[in-house]
């Protein structure tokens, strides 16, 4: 690898190492600073592309933040740009959640770490609610997909013994495709409303 | 132990579609119930910090997880268990991916993704709030775990306040109130 090479992965590095942090809480928050840097500042994508990325990241599994890095890393400098770019986003999480673990390791047993943590495990169930609640939002856009959410609550919390959670994921994209096909088939129209657009995954990611 | 760990998050990374509060049930059937290598209540405080940490929610949790079990090394290995199969089908298949997306056929098996995702992350919470001891027989204790409940979900829902910041001042709430 020659040295402009070297740079160009070195410079992937530092980018995505200062997109990091912004990744609080959610892949989408990424997309304006992506823009602004990696579109209008270095001139390594087109505005168009960034579209591209997300369909990607989006598609496959894991982290929008993450896979929307590696993506453009690969597009930009090959396999070597997408490791670039994926260590770059990771570190600064990395070493957040490291700190933040050694620091709760270590004071756990302090009563009034002990006293904010029965606290904060309530406040973690509102932001697990509230992480539903914006999913529900793309998620819930007719009859049938309201179906499938309760079908999939109920089978969690009666049959959890029974069922594992990957099954069920397996089966909610089999359900969607046999939902789709019979709907054709009956010739019946999805009356699907679908919600605007906002920023659903914030949370999520 | 290592290698354990690794593949334990391996399968987690593998099918964490539509973003990792829906993770958290497939993640504690691992960590939990088969691997036993914590209890309920302390995976809920994994949750926790994972929630207050900046980043994807899953990677968190496999770093911490992994900390907790083999130190340095292990959170390594847990995070890169995790972040690898979105890697390999980035590298390999990225621009099939890209093609794919538009189908009609990957358009309708997520459109039962999202439902099933949706199901799993609310099970989540009525999981975590069962763990706490919020689902359980009023009391004093039932009773505030409730109102600090209502008042972070308004927090969230209705200020946008960001979760850093409530779970900061939810944990001085909780040192006025329990400590």
């Amino acid at each position: 690898m020659g040295l402009e090479k070297w740079k160009m992965l070195w410079s992937l590095f530092v980018v995505f190492l200062k997109i990091g942090p912004v990744t609080f809480g959610g892949g989408y928050a990424m997309i304006p600073v992506i823009e602004r840097e990696v579109v209008e500042k270095r001139k390594w994508l087109r505005a168009e592309d960034v579209a591209d990325v997300f369909a990607v990241a989006g598609s496959v599994p894991g982290a929008i933040a993450i896979n929307s890095a590696t993506f453009i890393g690969y597009r930009i400098a090959g396999v070597a740009g997408a490791v670039a770019a994926t260590i770059g986003v990771l570190l600064p999480t990395f070493c957040i959640v490291l700190a933040l673990s050694l620091f709760f390791l270590e004071m756990k047993d302090n009563p009034k770490v002990e006293a904010a943590f029965l606290s904060i495990r309530a406040t973690i169930v509102a932001l697990i609610v509230f992480a539903a609640y914006k999913t529900w939002k793309t998620a819930a856009v007719d009859k049938a997909t309201v179906a499938l959410i309760a079908v999939t609550v109920v089978t969690l919390v009666f049959f959890n013994q029974y069922v594992h959670p990957v099954a069920l994921i397996f089966g909610g994209a089999c359900a969607g495709i046999a939902i789709v096909w019979l709907r054709k088939k009956l010739g019946l129209k999805s009356k699907r409303k679908l919600h605007k657009d906002e920023q659903v995954y914030d949370y999520m990611i | 132990m290592l290698f354990e760990l690794f593949v334990t998050f391996l399968m987690i990374g593998l099918v964490s579609f539509g973003g990792g509060y829906a993770m958290i049930p497939v993640i504690q059937e691992q960590v939990v119930e088969r691997h036993g290598w914590m209890e309920a209540q302390q995976f809920s405080d994994v949750i926790a910090v994972a929630g207050m940490s900046p980043g994807p929610i899953a990677t968190n949790i496999a770093i911490f997880i992994g900390y907790e079990q083999h130190g340095l090394i292990g959170a390594l290995v847990a995070m890169f268990g995790t972040i690898l199969p979105s890697l390999v089908l980035i590298l390999g298949l990225g621009m099939l991916f890209y093609k794919i997306s538009e189908h009609p056929l990957v358009k309708s098996s997520f459109y039962g993704l999202r439902s099933v995702v949706t199901g799993l992350i609310f099970y989540t919470a009525i999981m975590f709030a069962g763990n706490n001891g919020m689902l359980s027989s009023f009391s004093w204790f039932t009773w505030s775990q409730i109102l600090i409940f209502a008042g972070s979900l308004v927090a969230f829902l209705v200020f946008r306040k960001h979760p850093v910041t409530v779970i900061a001042i939810s944990g001085l709430v909780g040192i006025a109130l329990y400590g």
